[in-house]
């Protein structure tokens, strides 16, 4: 055996001990399963054997299965009954440790998650070590699937379908003492007592029987619905999934049958209805999306993969920021609280200051909920030298240039700045939509020039969007990325042109909601239609957020800059009615297409059916969702085809993380791949001759459907 | 076809659906049983002429479980021939029981039957018999489904019904059934309920507040806000009727059906049974019948069962005479009103469940009879009866005075 130790003590002990040979973490794997299967019949069959420690020789005790292998399963074809086959071994292999005639005891040494922890609950008894870091949980649905290997039958069966289905669905991980209270765990030791306490209860000769295995077992919950208090449970818990994944995320609902449908039945046929309900899950399209774009995807985005070789790290210590506006202070506080150094520069020492105090109100929140303590936040905030004096700068290793939208003004900052930093210090705008190479221009340097696009509230959004201007070089590249490193966000590399990629692409989804707004559509469905498809928030929402001058500007700017080559976004007029005729240019204005009662809910403001009356006949919310969905998608593969973007991956990270694009879609490339590119091109056929040529597939996207390819196969 | 004509209905008061309703100690088979043995006792009927009791309940477990009917039957001294059968419809379901007594005469399977039924809601709870269509989680899920008093307020707010125009709605019901007490509408059909020393319980329906104010059910607080906001119902609302910004909860316990105890019998037969019993048909049965609806609502089939029996019947709306709707919500009959473009006047003329209550498995029944008797005392000739029905049920039924 490669990946377990087997090991017999004197007294009839065995010790099982994980140990993975090609890897840092033990993870579920068919070799292992295998190996394990293997020695549980190893010790059932050898007499001297009295009883099993399962333990770790890792610092974890086992995490679950392995990502890369479930995050490709739908891509592989799998169906359905090759799903129900996989998934058979890992769970006929803890079956078979639970009834074996022999008492196996889990020594927990360390965190043990998904399968990990799967194969604990499988275990006669549990000892954990008193160990914050140990961790156990069943995070399956944060990843679209469901425990498929007696998770969500040993569970509730242990603890009460209640506390399970809370922690099924919620998909938490909690500390030893927790695991004890809520009954995970039997016992918490010091980890010197860990195996010591394992063998205590062996010694005990414990019968190696679980409950629900022993004859006349049958739990108040197998009553089902004739049990009053599940039902009242179920009742609410089916309509609570429904509601919260708006039947986008297959998971949660899979995960409260299973329990529901295995508690009113005997151990094993549970365990098959669990099987079939995770094969439904792992032979789909969402846990690939939800798998392949947030935990794979952006873990080598995290760990920098688009960094070029050969470049020697640099970390960044002294940052300067020029501007304590809204996004100049949070990216000095994302910086501060990373360990670096800032100066932070304004106009007037009262707006430098300003930004300062930003950061502090974040980090006196964060004290409140006990996330630092108070000394941690004052070094923070220490970190901070509000200024006026462009001398100060003269130190700094990365200049964040955080000014307004305006390419004179950006210029004039740019200039002071480079009088007195470093020669070699490269420098960054954080702007949002004006092209990078352009305000290069203002730079001696170009090589040294790349935006930084951080999105609002910095605190909270995890993605930077790095441009390369026409001349960026590749150290400088490698210096950004060494700093977006730094703070802890997630780096997506785009190439430079008007709104880059994550500006350009959600302001498609801004202008498709005012056109709808425009064709008569009514508003509440626009917006829910949007909520429904998986967007945090409706178009008209989110454009009184920004405001309605946001995207007027951009447009007027555009227009001013590429004159008649420039095609005015589907809303113009709602924009321009709404700014000029019903000056109502968004949230900070006093109102845009919601009103903000004072005290009171926001509601659509009750002028719009006057503006923009409702036609007699309203589309079906499916093609709203679609056309919603679509546009964002369409675009994003434009900005593929142009070269805005170098790889699909930058397109789906940017878009779940920069605008909350739905993550059961995978992001706005996966979404294609999902609906399948010859279907997609169809469809926006069919919506272009409907809506319009922005729906229109450009003739590469034609070709690539024709060929029969995806953007990822 | 034969005919199949109502000869007599009865109906217990109906006590207030708690642990302080003076019915709370009768078992829900002496109060059926009780109803049952009143309608033979007053026209000293030969009980071996009748084929079946059909019975509706809409909790049909614990002791209303096990086929209620058929233990009535014995309880009451029925002949031990007289078979026994329980009807499911939801709120519907007396009404269902009562055509169905009704369909077996017509088809010729059957000379005389009793349609009633019966729910002791103070004895039972709501959700008692749960079931898959809201508690298997599958189901429910898949089904958009929300609790009637979300429908109710979707109702509301796709209508645009105000909280003063469901208020005032209930105001009527509550001005209606007192006149109709007053004027002692119900005398005929109301059987005093005893307990086991034979002492009466309750003579009258305990659940009214002739007194209420339009101020008083102003003031009170809706009943579905928290369920649709924190229960997530709103939002499945919204799924299913995505152009509605947000639910309107206008609903109070004042102006939704009362929770109460109740139990009712019809006694329905041919003419051969008419003239074997000495009894004098009082009406005819013109049509019936029972649809579906969009299940979220759930509360939106009355209009259009309605309509399919006035079809069935080769009738319009102008035929109608008067129109009995079960008061479920307010919004139920705004909405039937305004469907059908109904005068107020001749809808729910002695008030209905939101003044009285709702004892779910019987008050098809009820308002059948009260509507017969009403027809009689104004000398009208038809009456539609509707009822809406958990899941999206509804059912309808004419009845013609002879």
């Amino acid at each position: 055996m490669k990946h377990i130790k087997l090991d017999i003590e004197a007294d009839g002990i065995a010790v099982l001990t994980l140990d993975n040979a090609d890897e840092s973490m033990n993870l579920v794997s068919p070799e292992f399963i295998s190996e394990f299967a293997e020695a549980i019949e190893m010790i059932a069959a050898d007499d001297a054997i009295k009883g099993t420690i399962v333990t770790s020789a890792k610092p974890a005790f086992m995490a679950g299965a392995d990502l890369k292998f479930l995050g490709a399963a739908f891509d592989k074809g799998m169906t359905v009954k090759d799903a129900l086959a996989f998934r058979q071994a890992p769970s006929d292999m803890h079956r078979r440790m639970e009834t074996c005639g022999k008492p196996f005891v889990a020594a927990i040494n360390g965190l043990a998650l998904g399968g990990g922890c799967e194969l604990v609950l499988s275990c006669h008894y549990r000892v954990i070590v008193d160990d914050p870091k140990a961790v156990v949980g069943l995070p399956e649905v944060n990843v679209g699937l469901l425990p498929g290997s007696g998770g969500t039958q040993r569970l509730p069966r242990m603890v009460g379908v209640e506390r399970a289905l809370s922690m099924l669905l919620g998909g938490e991980s909690v500390p030893p003492a927790e695991a004890l209270a809520r009954g995970i765990v039997d016992e918490v030791v010091p980890a010197a007592d860990l195996l010591e306490a394992a063998r205590r209860w062996l010694r005990g000769n414990p019968d190696p029987l679980r409950e629900w295995d022993r004859k006349g077992y049958k739990p108040p919950e197998a009553l089902g619905l004739l049990n009053l208090k599940l039902a009242q449970h179920f009742t609410m818990a089916g309509p609570a999934a429904s509601a919260k994944t708006l039947h986008n995320y297959p998971a949660p609902i899979a995960i409260v049958s299973s329990v529901f449908e295995g508690i009113q039945l005997p151990f094993d046929a549970g365990l098959r209805i669990e099987g079939k309900h995770f094969a439904r899950l792992l032979s789909g399209p969402v846990a690939r999306n939800i798998i392949r774009t947030t935990f794979l995807n952006k873990g080598k985005a995290d760990r920098l993969s688009r960094r070029p070789a050969g470049i020697p790290k640099s970390p960044v210590k002294t940052l300067g920021v020029l501007g304590a506006g809204m996004m100049g202070a949070g990216i000095a506080h994302v910086a501060a609280a990373g360990g670096i150094d800032v100066i932070l520069l304004d106009a007037t020492m009262e707006q430098a200051e300003k930004g300062k105090a930003y950061s502090a109100s974040l980090l006196s929140r964060d004290v409140e909920r006990k996330r630092r303590t108070q000394a941690q936040a004052d070094a923070v905030l220490a970190r901070i030298s509000p200024t006026v004096d462009y001398a100060d700068m003269a130190g700094v290793d990365l200049v964040i240039e955080a000014v307004f939208e305006d390419t004179a003004i950006k210029a004039d900052v740019t200039a002071r700045a480079a009088a007195v930093i470093p020669a070699a210090t490269p420098f960054a705008s954080n702007t949002s939509t004006l092209p990078i190479s352009g305000l290069a221009e203002a730079f001696e340097r170009p090589a040294d020039f790349i935006g930084l696009h951080f999105f609002s509230p910095v605190d909270r959004m995890p993605l930077v969007e790095v441009i390369l201007g026409k001349k960026t070089s590749e150290a400088t590249l490698a210096r950004a990325l060494d700093f977006v490193g730094q703070i802890r966000k997630t780096p997506i590399v785009v190439n430079d042109s008007r709104g880059f990629y994550t500006s350009r692409v959600f302001q498609t989804f801004i202008h498709e909601g005012m056109a709808l707004l425009q064709e008569g559509v009514a508003p509440a469905l626009i917006e829910n239609a949007a909520k429904q498809a998986g967007m945090p928030v409706g178009p008209l929402a989110v454009t009184d957020e920004v405001t309605i001058e946001l995207p007027m500007r951009i447009a007027k700017q555009a227009e001013a800059e590429m004159g008649t080559a420039y095609k005015l976004p589907v809303s113009y007029d709602v924009m321009r009615r709404m700014l000029d005729e019903f000056r109502r240019p968004g949230r900070k204005g006093g109102g845009g297409f919601y009103d903000y009662p004072e005290g009171g809910r926001k509601h659509l403001w009750t002028g719009l059916k006057d503006a923009f009356p409702a036609a007699a006949e309203q589309p079906d919310v499916e093609e709203v969702k679609k056309r919603i969905l679509y546009i964002q998608a369409l675009e994003t593969a434009r900005c593929l085809e142009e070269g805005v973007l170098a790889d699909p991956v930058d397109g789906d990270l940017g878009s779940v993380l920069g605008w909350g694009f739905p993550t059961y879609a995978g992001g706005t490339i996966s979404l294609i791949d999902t609906v399948g590119l010859p279907e997609f091109v169809a469809e926006c056929d069919s919506l272009a001759q409907r809506f319009g040529a922005r729906f229109l597939p450009s003739d590469w996207l034609r070709q690539k459907a024709a060929a029969g390819s995806g953007f990822y196969s | 076809m034969r005919e199949a004509y109502i000869y007599d209905h009865v109906r217990s008061p109906r006590g207030k659906g708690r642990a302080d309703g003076a019915l709370h100690e009768v078992t829900a088979v002496q109060l059926a049983s009780q109803v049952l043995k009143a309608i033979s006792d007053r026209s000293e009927l030969d009980t071996t002429l009748l084929d079946d009791v059909v019975l509706g309940c809409a909790q049909p477990v614990g002791e209303q479980g096990g086929n209620i009917a058929r233990s009535a039957v014995l309880v009451a001294g029925y002949d031990e021939s007289v078979a026994g059968v329980q009807m499911h419809r939801f709120c519907a379901s007396a009404l269902e029981a009562v055509n169905t007594a009704a369909a077996h005469i017509m088809a010729g399977q059957s000379d005389a039957a009793v349609g009633g039924g019966v729910e002791c809601m103070s004895r039972t709870y709501i959700g008692a018999d749960s079931g898959a269509w809201s508690a298997d989680p599958w189901v429910s899920y898949h089904s958009y489904f929300a609790p009637q008093g979300i429908g109710a307020d979707m109702i509301a707010t796709l209508d645009g019904y105000s909280r003063a125009d469901v208020d005032n709605y209930a105001l009527e019901s509550q001005r209606r059934a007192a006149a109709a007490w007053q004027g002692k509408r119900f005398a005929n059909a109301i059987v005093p309920i005893k307990d086991v020393i034979g002492d009466v319980l309750l003579d009258h329906d305990e659940y009214m507040r002739p007194n209420t104010t339009f101020e008083q059910l102003a003031g009170l607080k809706p009943a579905f806000t928290a369920l649709g906001e924190k229960g997530g119902f709103d939002t499945i609302a919204q799924m299913r009727y995505p152009q509605i910004e947000a639910v309107n909860h206008v609903h109070t316990g004042g102006n939704s059906s009362g929770i109460v105890d109740g139990a009712a019998a019809v006694l329905v037969g041919n003419d051969d049974f008419g003239k074997a019993s000495g009894l004098k048909p009082r009406a005819r049965f013109r049509a019936f019948s029972s649809i579906g609806s969009e299940p979220t609502i759930m509360l939106t089939a009355p209009a259009d069962v309605a309509n399919k029996a006035l079809k069935r019947a080769g009738m319009t709306k102008a035929d109608i005479d008067l129109f009995e709707i079960n008061e479920a919500f307010a919004s139920v009959v705004l909405r039937f009103m305004r469907a059908l473009d109904l005068d107020p006047e001749i809808v729910n003329v002695n008030g209905g469940a939101i003044a009285m209550g709702h004892p779910l498995g019987a008050t098809g029944a009820m308002i059948l009879g009260t509507v017969l008797d009403e027809l009689e005392r104004r000398d009208l000739n038809t009456a539609l009866i509707t009822l809406c029905a958990g899941n999206g049920l509804g059912t309808a039924t004419i009845i013609e005075r002879v």
